[in-house]
């Protein structure tokens, strides 16, 4: 399935509106075999060639009375390495529609910055304020046209005309659309909390803890989800981005210091040594500040 | 420095797959579609409650089976040819035509594509149909199962059919073979989805778990 590039989706395009430009085909696959001779060569000396960074994440969304909302962890990962302790992976798509990526981190990124452009023409092409399911769609295509190969997945969650609503999008195209949802190596660990305690209709602070309660679940059960909690709730009126909602694993504190007072180790000898210097050349450069 | 200390889990990286069971009988006036509702990643369940009776149109419906992004991506595509070759013939589309837009769409990419679409409705010129599309063959049958739960009723589903079930009947039919799929297939479960098709249009139904029909089961 490599080799080849189904253009299903060509004919489709055609007819709707023209502001984005229509796609052809996916990746080209006619250098990996010179990248599996150049590999085998690399590891014969001793080296292998870098991995993608991938997030190992735990995202998760739920539906509540007034809206969506939507929580991630903040780890990101260099195989045994923590990358980044902090970052983002709450994406923005449009004023009441945000994006949680997990896969890989590039991949994830990428491609929610993509989506945020081309519903923003889409948008102003329609005249209309952009709806989730258009945004599913367009994301669901584009992982389709690449079979698999663009490894990010996705929840997308907003608010539109249609009320609240949240969809998974998987790396080979298929969709989900769910009252919560969970995604990301910790998502079992986060989608056992929901199970247990999901209701319909919940107040906001209910939800709000028990979105926090998935997402501290895979930080503790997950060693690729750590650091803090970010949350995004989003109501018809208001969207709250708040960054490190929770904080559940502090730095320990040094009980001791490795400090030495100074006197600790006695000085023997002292040897001043100065280094004369000559100028040997001067030359001024004048910069053109016109 | 080994992998195994924090593993990705294979799910995550492997396709979504339906692993179904699917069914759709035809009686006099129409026809009942039935699926089951689970959705699974390698050995994780992702999604328990998924609906794989996708509209075509107002009267056809299709039952989705194989890989997830497949047969949803399909009968996407089916539906837009459908609306579009409905405005152009200025009437409702046959169950034939959209049987064929899904054998098209199969047989070309065959190499490609892993989902089998079983295309079921009415239309008033052949009233109730079944179409099965299985690798871009087209064949019209009384009934059609598929997805990997139905090779363990396709006895059952034999010795059971009778030609000139009621709507009741048959709807019960799908029920229990539905039933008996999801108590053996690990890759079906969840709960049921019942479609019921005819002149006036069509009728969603599911059946929650503890509502389906108890069979022997120790």
């Amino acid at each position: 399935r490599q080799r080849t590039r189904p253009q299903l989706l060509r004919a489709e395009n055609t007819m709707l509106n023209t502001s984005t430009k229509t796609p052809t085909g996916g990746f080209s696959f006619e250098n990996t075999r010179r990248n599996a001779v150049l590999e085998a060569n690399l590891s014969e000396k001793g080296y292998s060639a870098p991995n993608a960074r991938k997030t190992g994440t735990t995202i998760a969304g739920l539906i509540f009375k007034d809206g969506v909302i939507l929580g991630a962890d903040t780890r990101a990962t260099d195989d045994m390495v923590v990358a980044d302790k902090n970052c983002m992976k709450i994406h923005y798509i449009a004023p009441k529609i945000y994006c949680c990526g997990a896969g890989v981190a590039a991949d994830a990124e990428v491609t929610t910055q993509m989506m945020s452009s081309n519903v923003e023409l889409h948008s102003l092409s329609t005249g209309r304020p952009p709806l989730v399911a258009m945004v599913t769609r367009q994301l669901k295509q584009m992982l389709f046209r690449y079979q698999g190969h663009i490894g990010s997945s996705l929840i997308v969650g907003g608010v539109d005309v249609n009320g609240p609503q949240l969809y998974s999008v998987y790396p080979h195209g298929s969709y989900d659309k769910l009252p919560f949802l969970t995604m990301g190596s910790g998502a079992a660990s986060a989608v056992s909390v929901f199970e247990d305690r999901y209701k319909p209709n919940m107040e906001l602070e209910e939800a709000k803890q028990l979105v926090r309660d998935a997402i501290t679940a895979g930080i503790f059960c997950d060693l690729g989800s750590g650091s803090n909690v970010d949350l995004c709730v989003i109501t018809e009126k208001t969207v709250d981005y708040l960054r490190g909602y929770d904080q559940p694993v502090q730095k320990g504190l040094r009980e001791g210091t490795y400090r030495y007072k100074p006197g600790t180790t006695a000085v023997l000898t002292k040897t001043v040594t100065p280094l004369p210097l000559d100028v040997v050349d001067e030359s001024v450069q004048v910069m053109d500040t016109e | 420095m080994s992998e195994e200390l924090f593993p990705e889990p294979e799910w995550l990286s492997e396709e979504v797959k339906t692993g179904t069971t699917i069914i759709a009988v035809t009686f006099d006036g129409g026809v009942v579609l039935g699926s089951d509702s689970r959705v699974s990643a390698g050995e994780a369940v992702v999604n328990r409650v998924m609906n794989k009776l996708s509209p075509l149109h107002d009267k056809i419906y299709c039952a989705l089976s194989g890989s997830a992004a497949d047969a949803q991506t399909i009968a996407e595509i089916v539906n837009y040819q459908l609306d579009v070759h409905s405005i152009e013939v200025e009437d409702d589309p046959l169950v034939c035509s959209a049987a064929t837009l899904v054998k098209n769409i199969s047989y070309k990419y065959k190499e490609e594509l892993s989902a089998h679409l079983i295309v079921a409705g009415w239309d008033k010129k052949k009233g109730g149909q079944v179409y099965a599309t299985l690798s871009g063959l087209l064949t019209s049958q009384p009934f059609a199962i598929g997805g990997s739960g139905s090779f363990y009723i396709n006895g059952f589903v034999d010795a059971e059919y009778r030609k000139n079930m009621t709507k009741r009947e048959c709807q019960e039919f799908v029920v229990n073979a539905l039933t008996l799929a999801m108590g053996r297939d690990g890759s079906s479960g969840g709960v049921a989805y019942v479609v019921t098709i005819d002149k006036d249009g069509a009728e969603e139904k599911c059946v929650l778990g503890n509502e389906l029909p108890k069979f022997f089961d120790q």
